[in-house]
């Protein structure tokens, strides 16, 4: 039993050793040298403060989606429509920022709750289409995905166009007092960490501790014998994709007051997927989430200054994550390569 | 080809399924493994069937130490299994399916393979109809093409788990016909799994019976009945008697009630069932009778006529509005709808609680349940998953977690697959819930259980309910004609 558990404990670490395996070979391939490569990211990463900094900055809003991916994971539910989800609460923290005019902690209040109702609003969408309409979580939050981003496409080339003209880079810069305090110069702000932090510890306690957790699980499950043991499913999953849309637009918020200063075309910039990607590599595992994210924000920013050191292209860093992913999917469920076998039963 | 088992053990964790199992098969007989649930009878099986390798001992074909990596690998090698249910693809046709296990080809050869399916099915009388797909196959059917897959792949040793569950009569006559023509004709050993001793002694040359994971005794068929449930309990379990009891007030009544749904509807549906009472549906799978149930438990609605519960109209009312007016509903499918796979004991426990705090008292919960496992004897602890449990535990559990105070309780098949000491216990619980005022509406497909336990029967055919039938005033024989259609 021991080495199992043992085994079960670093198992994660597979798909990560396999995917730089497999990242050296293409680099030799290449002709470079994967070392330098990977030293160079590192240095990309952590070479000064001001690059720790991003690397912090980026890891926030990727975390507060992976913290609501929890959520509707954990009831079943295939919240690929989260990308949106982190648009939408980009642009309802932009509306606020640019049509109000009020001192910055009561701005940054409304901006934030403006936020989490337009991810939540999203979510709500995708799952009511879901319950009432039948249609996948999945398919639904595709288009809505799409709707977010020709939406924002609209604003900053229509109504919320810079006053020098339009373009479809992004809005002017909102009011000072509409962004979020930021540290030393960079585009890390305390107060979202702080958010982020709050909001997953909330989470851990609302999974392990509370009866809502607890329905969440077996709708996950069995839709079926959870409804049967009373557990109403329409409302249970309605609420976990507003919870988790919240949580999206919370990082979304923190996006445009933090990382940009402006509501800009690709706000998200796949944030939502990688996401996903990182609570799949996580393997659903509460605790790994917050490092699996920050790995992940460290090898992308790292890549960054790849070019500029080495000859290489900075997409190394997406073919580096997304590698381990397709090992996770490989490999991570352990049990379904038998090597934790389970019990069977005898009857 | 003669088959030895020598000193199989698989443990499961403490739980010792088999235990140093030795025995020998011969060609040409058939041979009864009896036991009851929880024996180890189909680890045995899988066993030697190569679903799962032993921990221990050895498996001998003629003296050739034999070792199986897949149910494949045992096939090709000389043993097929017939699991009980059977292991097809529900959108292929018949012709598909039997090619998907045979033709390891690009190119099909779909008209060798129909030539052979149809000598196949004629040869053993199974009527099948090669070119609609499988879903539109009773069990029977499905169990007749898989029979014939694992012939062509060569099979010499056959093992049928409980192939009768779920069989039309008629379709277990085409099944124990067979079963003899290949022992008899064609020299191949087979092996039925089984706790019905009826099927035992009609059918085998020999029987083996399972206890705790060991063999505990071996006897030729025919024998007497006594012996077999003897070795198989250890002593004679008596059925438990059916109390008398005097009925309550009315609790459900059925007016002119009418539900439909896409493949079947009843009709014309009246109904009054008091407290305390014992109301038993016959009647073959899919004939109405779970319909009834269902809208009773509020899961699917009627378009015409009422449910009262109690006095209150509650014909519409959603399923959860139910539950909390004090209905039970307990469906056949334990892991499919009731159980969630994956969940623990506890975590059961706590769903089906009526109140809820917003935070679990995980402390209090466990003492809950451990409470609840020794009440209900359950094998197993608050921390063991429900898929971990054995499928008699697994019903347990699902008695477990009905709520205290129901005014009417509808159950669909509550002991199927349970032995007679499980199956007993089941219905002393139910007693004690009758007691209490508990109206119970029960469908089974065991005729002696709807006999022995219900205070009144009504036969389902085809959607029809039949007239209602007092348990002293009628026989097996009223019912069997009633569930044939015949009134």
């Amino acid at each position: 039993m021991s080495t199992s558990r043992w085994i079960r404990w670093i198992w994660p670490a597979v798909p990560i050793v396999g995917a730089l395996v497999v990242t050296s070979l293409l680099l030799f391939l290449f002709g470079a040298a994967p070392f330098e490569a990977f030293q160079a990211m590192y240095q990309g990463a952590f070479g000064d403060q001001s690059k720790t900094l991003s690397v912090l900055a980026f890891w926030i809003p990727l975390l507060l989606s992976s913290t609501g991916l929890l959520i509707t994971f954990r009831a079943g539910l295939w919240n690929i429509g989260i990308e949106g989800q982190i648009v939408m609460g980009a642009l309802a923290a932009s509306w606020v920022a640019l049509s109000l005019e009020a001192p910055a902690a009561v701005l940054i209040t409304l901006e934030i709750v403006a936020a989490m109702a337009g991810g939540a609003l999203w979510g709500a969408l995708s799952a009511v289409l879901k319950t009432r309409g039948k249609v996948h979580e999945i398919f639904s939050g595709l288009a809505l995905n799409s709707i977010a981003i020709i939406f924002t496409n609209y604003l900053i080339s229509g109504p919320w166009q810079p006053p020098e003209g339009g373009s479809f880079r992004g809005t002017a810069p909102f009011q000072p007092s509409a962004l979020l305090p930021l540290f030393a110069n960079s585009r890390f702000s305390p107060l979202s960490l702080i958010l982020a932090v709050v909001a997953f510890i909330l989470v851990v306690i609302a999974l392990r501790g509370t009866f809502w957790g607890l329905k969440l699980k077996a709708i996950g499950k069995n839709l079926r014998s959870a409804f049967l043991l009373g557990v109403s499913s329409e409302r249970e999953m309605i609420l976990a994709m507003m919870f988790c849309g919240a949580l999206a637009g919370l990082g979304g918020a923190v996006r445009t007051l933090s990382w940009f200063d402006s509501l800009r075309q690709s706000i998200s910039g796949g944030i939502g997927f990688m996401a996903l990607m990182v609570v799949m590599l996580a393997n659903y595992r509460i605790f790994l989430v917050p490092f699996i994210a920050f790995f992940f924000s460290a090898v992308l920013n790292g890549s960054i200054t790849l070019q500029l050191r080495t000859q290489l292209h900075s997409s190394l860093g997406g073919i580096l994550t997304e590698l381990m992913v397709l090992f996770v999917l490989l490999f991570g469920d352990a049990a379904k390569l038998g090597i934790f076998r389970k019990k069977d039963d005898d009857g | 080809m003669q088959i030895e088992l020598r000193d199989i053990r698989k443990y499961f964790g403490p739980v010792k399924a088999n235990d140093g199992i030795n025995l020998t098969f011969e060609g040409g007989r058939i041979y009864g493994l009896l036991g009851e649930n929880g024996a180890g009878k189909s680890t045995l099986m899988k066993i030697l069937s190569g679903y799962q390798p032993p921990d221990a001992g050895e498996i001998e074909f003629d003296n050739q130490p034999q070792h199986f990596s897949s149910p494949a690998d045992a096939l090709v090698k000389g043993i097929g299994m017939l699991y009980q249910d059977p292991l097809d693809v529900p959108a292929f046709s018949v012709n598909d399916n039997y090619l998907l296990g045979r033709d390891q080809r690009v190119v099909l050869d779909y008209q060798s393979a129909s030539q052979e399916l149809r000598e196949m099915t004629s040869r053993f009388d199974f009527q099948l109809d090669l070119q609609t797909s499988i879903e539109n196959l009773s069990l029977g059917e499905r169990q007749q093409l898989e029979l014939a897959r694992l012939l062509v792949g060569g099979a010499q040793v056959l093992i049928l788990d409980e192939p009768t569950t779920g069989i039309s009569a008629e379709q277990k006559e085409v099944l124990f016909d067979s079963m003899r023509k290949l022992a008899r004709d064609e020299g191949k050993t087979l092996i039925l799994v089984s706790h019905k001793l009826d099927e035992v002694q009609e059918l085998c040359d020999q029987a083996m019976v399972l206890r705790r994971g060991k063999i505990v005794g071996q006897t030729d068929i025919p024998c007497p009945n006594e012996k077999l449930v003897e070795m198989m309990f250890g002593q004679v379990p008596e059925r438990g008697a059916r109390p008398d009891f005097k009925l309550g007030d009315p609790v459900l009544e059925l007016v002119d009630l009418r539900v439909p749904t896409y493949r079947l509807t009843i009709e014309n549906i009246n109904l009054l069932v008091k407290q305390g009472e014992i109301f038993g549906l016959a009647g073959l799978e899919g004939s109405g009778q779970r319909l009834l149930l269902q809208a009773c438990a509020g899961l699917l609605h009627p378009d015409q006529g009422k449910i009262r519960l109690a006095d209150q109209d509650v014909s519409g009312w959603s399923y959860h509005h139910m539950q909390s007016a004090g209905v039970g509903y307990s469906a056949a499918g334990r892991l499919e709808e009731g159980l969630v796979a994956g969940l623990t004991l506890a975590e059961h426990v706590e769903l089906a609680q009526p109140k809820h705090r917003f935070f679990i008292d995980w402390k209090g919960l466990t003492a809950k349940t451990t409470t609840k496992i020794e009440q209900y004897q359950i094998v197993g602890r608050p921390d063991s998953t429900a898929d971990e449990l054995s499928g008699g535990n697994q019903q347990r559990l699902l008695f477990a977690l009905l709520r205290e105070d129901l005014k009417l309780l509808l159950l669909e098949h509550p002991t199927r697959g349970l032995d007679v000491r499980s199956s007993d216990w089941i219905w002393e619980q139910l007693y004690h819930r009758r007691e209490d005022g508990t109206a119970i509406i029960f469908m089974s497909s065991d005729l002696d259980e709807l006999f022995d336990r219900s205070d009144r029967i009504a036969v389902f055919s085809g959607g029809v309910m039949s007239r209602i039938l007092d348990t002293k005033d009628t026989s097996v024989d009223e019912i069997g004609h009633l569930i044939g259609g015949q009134a």
